[in-house]
């Protein structure tokens, strides 16, 4: 029990990054913006981060140096669609390349160095209650940090006229500008905001989870993972945390199994990838009519029993026609559609 | 609240969309806003509601000159507009956007906001709730959340542009009687912006029309519609004479057919279509009708039936066949269906053109283009892209697309969002074709366009089907029976 409630807190620790900046790419996607760099952008704030916190001494120096060049990146994309009218996902993905790049030429000299780190606070009282103190409260602030992010990005996306605002600008950005909310000026806002959350993703892992810097950079690939996630979640925080939280755990499992047993090293670490894509096959909505057209009839129980999970097939879509409170809530909770007006400009008329 | 427009200019490139208009509102009266597309009475309405800016002119308010730079500084004056495509946030529940807008606290008061939208939804007749999704809601609903939501903000003028397009006619009822109640109760002033004349004379106390840009007549109803055509288009149309066509061999065999959607099924229907007959379907939208027009084009498979094109059995085939069979569709969707968004006109002949290889001839493109143009009397150039012409106009390059001499012509609501003039000339066309010899079949939530053209008359209600087997001896009021579900008695059928 108490072994697993360690693994547990391994699993929240290790998925912080993840969340933090799934998070961030959640909003950010949410008000209608595509960051794509975030692979490179996070590689870079870990490296800033790490360097300004050597240097300087203080572990609170590096975290804002970090969030403040996610910052940056994330600006530079809605500048670049905004005022040039660029293709956000061309401009970010040139940033992805530049951004790792330049974080492993100028962090060379810095690798393999021990820096300040932020500590392992434990929960007064809680961190003491069996089971859940492990797993919950004997953390660093980064992690409680990512609790307090995920409930809060929540509560002001579903119950705040901020809210209502910022999903709008996303979806319907003439809507939006017809009831007086400022189109371009909430994307600054929220894509900045999702920048620098992206940015402090990178932050933790140079300054508690993964503490350092090494060339090549441990955290390489996972901005992409982030980016999946955001789409595996549906662009709802809950169900993003809820994916970066799995992917942690499969992750944690696959180097369990490696360890111990000889099965081939490829194939563990492809079962995050495999899942992933099967999930977001599931989760699309269209994809089970599909799949029940070319399933036996005899084994279409198993697709019923699939779609039950997650899925908006077509039985689904008829029946929520006339939605009560629990049925329109889970649809809500599951739906997985990208905004409406992901990655578009809008002009006034 | 009385509101007056002074002097109003816009430009929009070449074209003078608003050329010295001036109109006076007054309170608790319904104006009808007529115009055939392009006449600019969008463009008016739209700088009334601040979404567009005048280039000169004036807006006043109770004799007071505003400034409406803004949708949110008209509503703050007191205007309010109900666009075509109401302006609402698919993903949100109806609550969300009611409240969406509104001034007030960062947290809203969500039982505050709704049981002001019941009470107001209540007070219109209006029946959402306000947990469904928008996205779930008919048009005519989001219609309705839209005139709640601009009444909660104290709106004394509001703007409706051509708001009976694609609801059904009971939707219309209830709509028409909401504003005349808010017109004669509240004082509301209403503009009716239309192009349907018995919208404007069953709903509007006075009309303004507008040609090309100008004011060209104002009256106060009733007054005939030829009168009113005359204003719109300088000239009194003749009605359309019904020819009487020799019909032909069979052209479409539809037997025992079965379709499922997620909303409605169809069971065991039979229909035969012989070469010179028009068969109009008629029915609320989502009854059915696009689920046969579909099936007999080839792009819906059917779960049970056999659909034949001129005696070849085309069940089950792809696309590509009942093409070959010289199968015509025109899908509602004009430029999300019929047309590629992006490609030039010239782009679309040659990529219709049997006789263009890989290798694209240029020349002859554009030549042919050129052609239809003029012969389909397009108002476009080779070189415009498909997404800049009109609707009537993108109408006209549907048509000028298809196969010459067709054996099935099936067209979804081939007159949406036209003007009398283009419908008409629309229907030439059809009737030209049908006159050598294709059968036509053809939706239309016009009723009067069913009835005038149709030789039968299917209608669609929750996927049953009703058979009129003589248009010219049913009325628009029997059809209005049917498709709200009462089924024609016996002596009727026969």
């Amino acid at each position: 029990m108490d072994e697993l409630s360690r693994i547990l807190g391994s699993v929240v620790a290790n998925a912080t990054p993840l969340v933090i900046a799934s998070i961030g790419e959640t909003i950010t996607e949410r008000v209608g913006v595509i960051n794509l760099s975030l692979d490179g952008s996070i590689t870079l704030a870990a490296m800033l981060s790490f360097v300004v916190a050597y240097s300087t001494g203080s572990a609170a120096a590096g975290l804002l140096a970090g969030m403040l060049a996610g910052m940056l990146i994330a600006l530079l994309i809605v500048v670049a669609s905004i005022e040039l009218r660029q293709d956000q996902v061309a401009v970010g993905f040139v940033l992805t390349m530049l951004a790792a790049d330049l974080a492993q030429f100028l962090g060379q000299n810095y690798t393999r160095r021990p820096g300040p780190t932020f500590p392992t606070v434990p929960v007064p009282l809680l961190a003491e209650v069996p089971f859940l103190g492990n797993f919950l409260f004997n953390h660093n602030i980064l992690i409680y940090f990512s609790f307090l992010l995920l409930f809060a990005t929540w509560y002001v996306m579903y119950r705040t006229r901020w809210g209502l605002a910022l999903r709008a600008v996303g979806e319907r950005p003439a809507t939006a500008f017809a009831r007086g909310t400022n189109v371009n000026r909430t994307r600054y806002l929220y894509a900045a905001l999702g920048g620098a959350l992206v940015g402090l993703a990178g932050a933790s892992y140079s300054l508690a989870i993964k503490a350092g810097w090494a060339n090549p950079p441990v955290m390489r690939g996972d901005g992409w993972i982030a980016l999946a996630i955001v789409i595996f979640g549906g662009w709802h925080p809950v169900r993003v945390a809820f994916g970066a939280y799995l992917f942690a755990g499969l992750r944690i499992l696959a180097s369990t199994i490696q360890q111990t047993t000889d099965f081939p090293l490829v194939l563990v670490n492809a079962v995050p990838w495999v899942l992933m894509i099967l999930t977001l096959l599931m989760v699309s909505s269209g994809a089970v009519d599909w799949l029940m057209r070319f399933t036996p009839r005899r084994l279409r129980w198993v697709v019923r029993l699939l779609a039950l999970f997650g899925v908006r097939g077509q039985e689904e879509t008829a029946a929520s026609r006339t939605p009560g409170r629990l049925r329109r809530v889970l649809r809500n909770f599951l739906r997985s559609d990208p905004p409406g007006a992901l990655g578009s400009t809008f002009s006034r008329e | 609240m009385s509101v007056e427009v002074r002097n109003i200019h816009k430009r929009f490139g070449p074209v003078h969309a608003n050329n010295a208009i001036s109109l006076h509102f007054e309170d608790g009266r319904i104006y009808g806003i007529l115009g055939e597309n392009g006449a600019g009475k969008s463009t008016l309405m739209k700088i009334l509601s601040g979404f567009y800016l005048a280039d000169s002119g004036q807006i006043l308010v109770d004799g007071r000159a505003v400034s409406v730079a803004s949708p949110e500084g008209a509503i703050r004056a007191g205007i309010g507009m109900l666009q075509q495509d109401p302006l609402d946030v698919g993903p949100f529940t109806v609550l969300e956007n009611f409240i969406y807008g509104q001034p007030g606290a960062v947290r809203p008061d969500w039982d505050g906001a709704r049981a002001q939208f019941v009470d107001l939804a209540g007070r219109l007749g209006f029946t959402i709730s306000p947990n469904t999704l928008i996205e779930d809601l008919s048009i005519a609903q989001r219609q309705q959340l839209e005139i709640i939501r601009l009444l909660a903000f104290g709106v004394r003028l509001l703007i409706l542009d051509e708001p009976t397009t694609g609801i059904s006619a009971e939707q219309k009822t209830i709509l028409f009687e909401a504003l005349k109640r808010l017109a004669r109760e509240d004082g509301l002033t209403v503009l009716f912006v239309s192009h349907k004349l018995e919208d404007v004379l069953e709903l509007c106390d006075e009309v303004a029309v507008l040609r090309l840009g100008r004011l060209v007549g104002q009256a106060h109803l009733p007054v005939t519609t030829n009168a009113l055509v005359a204003m719109m288009f300088g000239q009194e149309l003749a009605p359309a004479s019904r020819s009487d066509v020799v019909l032909g061999d069979s052209m479409l065999e539809v037997r025992e057919l079965s379709l499922t959607s997620e909303r409605v099924t169809i069971q065991g229907c039979n229909l035969s279509v012989r070469a010179g007959e028009v068969i109009g379907l008629a029915g609320l939208d989502g009854s059915g009708q696009e689920l046969l027009t579909r099936a007999i084009v080839g792009l819906r498979r059917p779960a049970a039936g056999q659909v034949c094109v001129g005696g070849q059995d085309l069940t089950g085939k792809h696309y590509r066949e009942y093409l070959a069979a010289r199968v015509c569709f025109g899908a509602a969707g004009r430029l999300e269906e019929g047309l590629v968004s992006g490609l030039t006109l010239t782009e679309h002949f040659a990529l219709v053109d049997p006789e263009q290889g890989a290798w694209i001839d240029w020349e002859r493109a554009r030549r042919i283009a050129s052609e239809q143009i003029a012969h389909y009397n397009i108002y476009g150039r080779p070189e415009s892209p498909i997404e800049t012409l009109s609707g009537g106009n993108q109408q006209r390059v549907l048509m000028a697309l298809m196969a010459a001499a067709p054996r099935l012509l099936v067209l979804e609501h081939p007159t949406r969002g036209l003007d009398v003039e283009s419908s008409r000339w629309i229907w030439e066309q059809i009737l030209a074709r049908r006159a050598e010899g294709t059968a036509v079949v053809f939706t239309s939530a016009d009723l009067d366009e069913i009835v005038t053209y149709s030789d039968r008359i299917l209608v669609f209600y929750a996927g049953q089907i009703s058979e009129v087997p003589d248009a010219r001896r049913t009325t628009v009021d029997e059809l209005g029976h049917l498709i709200g579900g009462q089924r024609l008695t016996k002596e009727s059928v026969a």
